[in-house]
Formats: C-alpha cells, sequence, structure tokens
C-alpha cells in the first residue's frame, strides 16, 4: 500500500520514471482529508470509527477538516432532510477540487426507513456520490470498507479527470457548475 | 392522593368548568371547553394543595369522523406536591380552530406549541411567535391530519407497486 | 434589526441604545453544520463584538416525521423507531416503549424481566454520559478526552451485541420481556465490565474534574436558575444541575426501581461545570444499581405469558396449531390491541422521556406522541448564552447535551 516500488517505474540509481497522474494520486490516496457532515445515528459510529478501537487515522484520515474548503472527502453520515438539502449541496459546491462523496447509512444512499415527506431520498438526487456504505447504523468496519474503497478511486483517478467535458456534464445533470480556471472561456 | 380524591378536589375547584371525566388506565382525564382551558390550567397552577406546577406535553389529536370537535388539544400536567398527573382535553372544531396559548404561564408552552401548530394547524392565541417550526416555512398542509400521506406524493423514484402499497 | 438615532431594536424585541455598544453590532450564523459532534440545528447569534446578545433558532432540520411514521407501523415495528430518537442511549428509548404497550395491555412482567430491563437501562444511561461529558471536554480543548470514553463504550456496545446483535440502534427486548435470557457471554462480559469500568472511569474523570482549565473555562458558563428551568419544563440532569431533585424513577417508580438504593446528585448554580458533574456522578449511581440488580437477579421466566405479542418458541411453531397462528399474526402485525390511551414515562438520558399513545383496537396506534426532553429544553438556550461569549455559547450547547433524532423527531 503506497510504496513507491509498487508504481510501475523505471529505477535507477538516484532518479525514477513514473508518469505525474500515479505519483499525484499515491499523494493524495494517503492524505484524505474528510469533512464529516454527520446528522444523526450514523454519525455516532463514526465518531466511534475514528476513537482508538477502529482509528480511522491510520489510514491518512487523521485531520478531520470542518470547513469545506480545506477538505477532499465529504462523508455525509445520517439523515439529509429536504430542509437540510440546500445546505448539503452548499457545502458541497464550495469544497475545491478534486472532492469525493461517501454516503454513509442506508439514510443518506437512498432514505432508509424513513420514506416520509419530509426526508431526502438519497443524497444522490441532490450531489452526485462516489461510494455509499450500506447499514443502519454501518459496523465502523464497513466505513472502513468505504473509505478504502474511495482510496482506489482516488489513487486511480486521472489528474485531468475535473477539467474534462464529461465531468461538466455529470455535475450539469445535478446543477451544480464546475469552475475551473480551464472552463472560464 | 388518589384519582378519586383528585376528581372531587377538582370538581370543587372548578366545578361547572369540567364538563367530562373519566379515569384511562391509571391517570384521571377531564374535559373543559376551549374558551375555559387557560382559566382551568391558571387555576390549577396557582391553587395551594393542588400544585400542578409541572407542564409536561402538549398536543394534538385529530378525530376526522366527529363533527365540531375534529382536533382535541391534550394538556399533561403534573403534580410534584401529591406525585399525580391530569391530562385535560379540549376539544376544536376544524374550520378555523383557535385557542389561548399556555405561554403566559408556562414558558416550555412556547415550542411544543407551535409544533402542535405545524402538524395540525391549531392557532394559539397570543403566542409570541406562531411559526412552523420542524417542517420547511415553505409547507402549505398540516401533515399529521389524518388525510394526507405519510409519503411524499410528489417522489418518483420509489414504485408502489413494490413497497406494498 | 431596526436603528434609530442612537437606540438599536434587535429581534427578540430587545432595544440597547448605541453607547452600551462597543462599535457595531455582527450577526453570525452558528450550524447549521457543526463539527460532528452535536447535531444540525442553527442559531443566529447578534454578537457585540464577542459578546452574545440575541439569537435566533431553527429546528427541524431532521425532522423524520416519527409521529406519522408511527401510525403505519404494527406496535412491534414501532420500537425501531424508537431507537432513533435519543440514539446514544436507545435500549432507554425501546424498553420505555415496551412498558407503555404493557400498561395499555395491562400485562405484568415478571421480576426477572424487570431487574434485567434495569441493567439494561443503567447501561445505556452510562452510555449516553459518557458521550456527553467526553464532548463537553473537546469543546474545551482537551481532545484526549474524547478517546478515553469512547474505548469504555466500546464494551457496552458489546454488551449490547451480545443481547441484541446490534451496537447502537439496538431494538432490544420484545413486548413482555426480552427475547432471550443474558446468555453466559453476557454475565463473563458483564462481570468484567462492572470489574475493570469504574477505574477506567475515573482515570478519565481525574483528568477534568479538577482542572484548573477546564474548570475556569465551565464554571459559570451557560447558568440557569431553578425557575426558570421549571417554567421551561426541564427535566433530567440539566434541572438537577439547577438544583431541583426530580427524577422520574424515584417519583412514579417503574420496572422495580423502587427496589434499589441509589442517590440523585443535584448541582448548585445550573451552570456547564455543574451539569458536567451530575452526569459523572450518576455515571457512578448507575453503577451502583446495575451492582444491586446483577447481584439480586431472581430466577423465573424472561418473558410474560402474552402469546398474542411475543413470538412462541420456534419447536412449538412446527408443532403446534395455536403456535403456528400466532406466530402469523404477530409477524404479520394482525394482533388485537385494546382500545385504550395511556401515558408513559422514563427516564432517559435527558430526563423524562414520554409516551402518549392512544389505541382505536386497530393494528398500528391511532396517536403517539413522544414527550422529547431535548426538544422542551432547548428552547431554554437563548436564555442560558445571552450575554456570554461565543465559545461558551459552545461548550453550553454541548454540556446540555441536545440530541438532534430527539429535537426533531
Amino acid at each position: 500500500m503506497g510504496k513507491i516500488e509498487d508504481l510501475e517505474v523505471i529505477n535507477g540509481e538516484g532518479y525514477q520514471l513514473t508518469t505525474l497522474d500515479k505519483a499525484v494520486a499515491l499523494a493524495r490516496s494517503n492524505s484524505v482529508w474528510p469533512l464529516p457532515f454527520a446528522t444523526s445515528c450514523c454519525g455516532i459510529e463514526f465518531m466511534a470509527t475514528m476513537g482508538s478501537t477502529y482509528d480511522l487515522s491510520r489510514f491518512g484520515m487523521e485531520r478531520m477538516s470542518f470547513t469545506p474548503r480545506q477538505s477532499d472527502l465529504l462523508i455525509v453520515a445520517g439523515t439529509i432532510s429536504k430542509k437540510l438539502a440546500p445546505v448539503l449541496k452548499k457545502v458541497y459546491e464550495q469544497m475545491a477540487e478534486p472532492k469525493w462523496v461517501l454516503s454513509v447509512g442506508a439514510c443518506a444512499s437512498s432514505g432508509g426507513i424513513f420514506d416520509t415527506y419530509s426526508v431526502l431520498q438519497g443524497i444522490d438526487r441532490i450531489i452526485p456520490v462516489d461510494v455509499y456504505v450500506p447499514g443502519c447504523p454501518p459496523r465502523p468496519e464497513q466505513i472502513i470498507d468505504g473509505v478504502i474503497n474511495i482510496h482506489k478511486l482516488v489513487k486511480h483517478e486521472p489528474m485531468r479527470r475535473r477539467y474534462s467535458e464529461e465531468y461538466r456534464h455529470l455535475l450539469g445533470d445535478y446543477e451544480i457548475e464546475v469552475t475551473n480556471a480551464d472552463n472560464d472561456k | 392522593m388518589t384519582n378519586n380524591t383528585l376528581l372531587e378536589s377538582l370538581h370543587t375547584l372548578l366545578g361547572t368548568k369540567i364538563v367530562a371525566s373519566e379515569i384511562l388506565h391509571d391517570t384521571l382525564v377531564i374535559e373543559v371547553t376551549p374558551n375555559e382551558a387557560f382559566n382551568a390550567i391558571q387555576m390549577l397552577k396557582n391553587d395551594a394543595d393542588l400544585s400542578f406546577n409541572f407542564l409536561t406535553l402538549i398536543g394534538a389529536v385529530h378525530y376526522p369522523d366527529e363533527k365540531d370537535r375534529e382536533l382535541c388539544v391534550v394538556y399533561h400536567l403534573h403534580s410534584w406536591k401529591n406525585a399525580i398527573r391530569l391530562r385535560i382535553k379540549t376539544y376544536l372544531p376544524k374550520d378555523n380552530p383557535s385557542i389561548k396559548s399556555l405561554t403566559p404561564l408556562f414558558d416550555g408552552a412556547n415550542w411544543q406549541e407551535r409544533e402542535t401548530f405545524d402538524f395540525f394547524g391549531i392557532q394559539f392565541e397570543g403566542h409570541p411567535n406562531m411559526t412552523r417550526i420542524l417542517n420547511m416555512d415553505e409547507m402549505d398542509y398540516h401533515p399529521m391530519l389524518k388525510q394526507y400521506h405519510l409519503e411524499d406524493e410528489t417522489r418518483e423514484d420509489k414504485d408502489d407497486r413494490f413497497f406494498g402499497r | 434589526m431596526e436603528h434609530t438615532d442612537n437606540l438599536i431594536k434587535l429581534s427578540n424585541g430587545q432595544v440597547l441604545s448605541k453607547e452600551t455598544i462597543d462599535g457595531d453590532i455582527a450577526t453570525i450564523n452558528f450550524g447549521p453544520t457543526h463539527p460532528a459532534t452535536h447535531g444540525i440545528f442553527q442559531n443566529i447569534l447578534t454578537v457585540d463584538g464577542e459578546k452574545i446578545l440575541t439569537s435566533e433558532q431553527t429546528v427541524g432540520y431532521i425532522h423524520r416525521a416519527f409521529e406519522k411514521l408511527a401510525e403505519r407501523r404494527p406496535y412491534n415495528q414501532i420500537t425501531p423507531i424508537t431507537d432513533r430518537l435519543n440514539y446514544c442511549s436507545s435500549p432507554i428509548n425501546n424498553l420505555g416503549w415496551h412498558m407503555t404497550v404493557e400498561k395499555l395491555l395491562q400485562v405484568e412482567v415478571p421480576k426477572r424481566v424487570q431487574y434485567m430491563r434495569v441493567i439494561i437501562m443503567e447501561l445505556a444511561r452510562i452510555a449516553d454520559h459518557l458521550i456527553c461529558d467526553s464532548i463537553i471536554g473537546v469543546d474545551t480543548g482537551a481532545l484526549t478526552s474524547f478517546f478515553y470514553p469512547f474505548s469504555e463504550r466500546e464494551k457496552i456496545y458489546e454488551l449490547y451485541e451480545e443481547m441484541c446483535g446490534a451496537r447502537l440502534t439496538t431494538n432490544i427486548g420484545r413486548i413482555g420481556g426480552f427475547d432471550k435470557d443474558f446468555t453466559p457471554v453476557f454475565h463473563q462480559k458483564l462481570k468484567e465490565f462492572l470489574k475493570t469500568f469504574p477505574k477506567a472511569f475515573e482515570e478519565w474523570n481525574g483528568m477534568l474534574e479538577r482542572n484548573r482549565i477546564f474548570m475556569d473555562r465551565t464554571k459559570g458558563a451557560g447558568p440557569i436558575s431553578a425557575e426558570r428551568a421549571l417554567a421551561y419544563g426541564f427535566t433530567g440532569p440539566n434541572l438537577r444541575a439547577a438544583g431541583v431533585d426530580y427524577d422520574v424513577r424515584v417519583m412514579h417508580p417503574y420496572s422495580s426501581y423502587e427496589d434499589f438504593d441509589f442517590t440523585i446528585p443535584v448541582g448548585v448554580n445550573g451552570d456547564t461545570y455543574d451539569r458536567f458533574m451530575v452526569r459523572q456522578e450518576e455515571i457512578r449511581q448507575s453503577l451502583r444499581i446495575i451492582h444491586q440488580a446483577y447481584n439480586n437477579l431472581p430466577e423465573g421466566p424472561f418473558h410474560a405469558d402474552i402469546p398474542e405479542f411475543f413470538l412462541p418458541e420456534k419447536k412449538d411453531v412446527y408443532n403446534n396449531m395455536e403456535a403456528l397462528i400466532y406466530h402469523f399474526k404477530i409477524v404479520m402485525g394482525e394482533s388485537d390491541v385494546p382500545v385504550g390511551e395511556v401515558y408513559h414515562s422514563v427516564e432517559g438520558g435527558n430526563g423524562e422521556l414520554g409516551y402518549y399513545l392512544i389505541s382505536d383496537g386497530g393494528r398500528a396506534p391511532y396517536r403517539l406522541q413522544f414527550r422529547r426532553p431535548c426538544f422542551i429544553y432547548y428552547q431554554a438556550y437563548p436564555e442560558m448564552i445571552s450575554g456570554a461569549n461565543i465559545s461558551d455559547a459552545v461548550i453550553t450547547l454541548s454540556s446540555i447535551n441536545v440530541i438532534a433524532g430527539e429535537l426533531d423527531a
């Protein structure tokens, strides 16, 4: 996991050749800074995952940032109601690229057991989600599994993905505008 | 103090304000008219012997079939001196239901009355801030009334055939 | 906010003159996304420098419509919903609901069940207070105080898992008792917990209780007097910290609490330090109750004899016609419930958690209303923080232990 020798490299005395994508992806995947958007019961299980028995900081997630500007991963744990949906969308838009979203729990993934008039039936109705973790609440091991899957996604993501037309279309489906220096033409 | 002695003291104190009374499981339940509810609760709070000093809960129930008595406001009071509970019910008609607010007596009634308004549409006169509290402000109906469904009618992703409805 | 000459009128009606204010007034949004500890509620603070003048609250960001949901579900399917009220101590919610239904059915559960329930409820109370007090420590800057209690909470989670299979939202017990007796593993784990927990607890407590910095931060922060607390309808540790010793377990004992000997800790000022100390002492008293209940655990069945609501054993279901019919009816939620109306309350982690249940004889309740202590005492928050600093507002919020699930239901 994350050793320089794992990359496809050409080694020699004092130099190493690799693609920039792989080097950057290695750095990114082992230092993902999460933004815990914890709403309800899954938030408590997330706190237990951060605790010392299931230690999430072993995986590079030591620093929980609570400001969107300085975080990479939005962890939505708990029920999102329709009243809170604009807030969640705003927080997502305020995050800087590249950003990933982990949806923890049944309520965030699909509304869970609350098929009611006031609960948003899944956050993927308003923001694009990368990994879903099922459970009510999911065990800490499951949350760690979700985080490992995010790391896999980060590790294999090409550097120019966020500037691509395809990405702009994806976010356009959610009515989110991508603002990148390249796109402001 | 037992429920029966409480009932006698209530008859002495409130007299004709009590329209009906019964003992349900372990609590005495009395019914008063909407106009007299505030006065009755004030007298119960200020009485030195009965001393119902604690307001436990304010809620409402919707009975769509009872004519002119559709909305029932329920007050749960608790007397710590006598360790006894009391439930007071009053019935309001569904067109323009309104009743005097208890906020002058108990500060804790504030949000509970807002919640009752949010869910049932009951207006509390004299309340400092009669607005919705738990639901979105843009919501235009009162969801706990029996004629409205639990699910959001406009959702398109769940197929009712698979959910047994 | 309106300005006229040198008077400023605030949104709560307060009028101030410009001379009393140092500079100008700012509006700060405190929420709704807090760090992953408290929950989702919003306070818009009007501040003069660092001092708070007024605050406007918005709640309902996690309103999940429990009361409407309960009108759809049969009685044993409502237990998972009650889990999600105060999710830090969900067994108390579950067992309180079962006691409400048993009151409606007029069923008396055996003594062993009552003692088992007391053990589970007191474990849940310890778990709830552990979270609340560790978060008070975290908010004053002591991040270590988060890690110590959480590893103790894992031991309580293991006890729940042994009993019902889940860690947090437990759905523990059944109407009429429990689905199984305490297993040998449960006995062993409980004995171990009772032996090792007090030492670990005192070690963590010693870090904060007489800590100069902690005491300076929390003494005098967010006070409320006993009269105002009573007017607002406070119950639970917040009321006891203000000096009033009201506890549902003592005034209206349920589930054999009258058999046990425990004291109710009471504070003096109603500030954050008192709330912290009251909860710590309640943890010690809960341990005392668990010791007494466990040492005197009576023999007997682990459930009441109500075949209409309690699933029969599998071997009977396969061999006996009546048991098969009962099994079918219970699982499909078609058991006959008497018509009636009850109110039952238990002492939850935050105060008097009440269930007002109206049944019209159908398979689901006609009306179920939860008396949620958090909802009732959170109204007093603007009064508690007016005139305080923003940092005091943060630790006051964490010390009154508002759980978002219980606030919005």
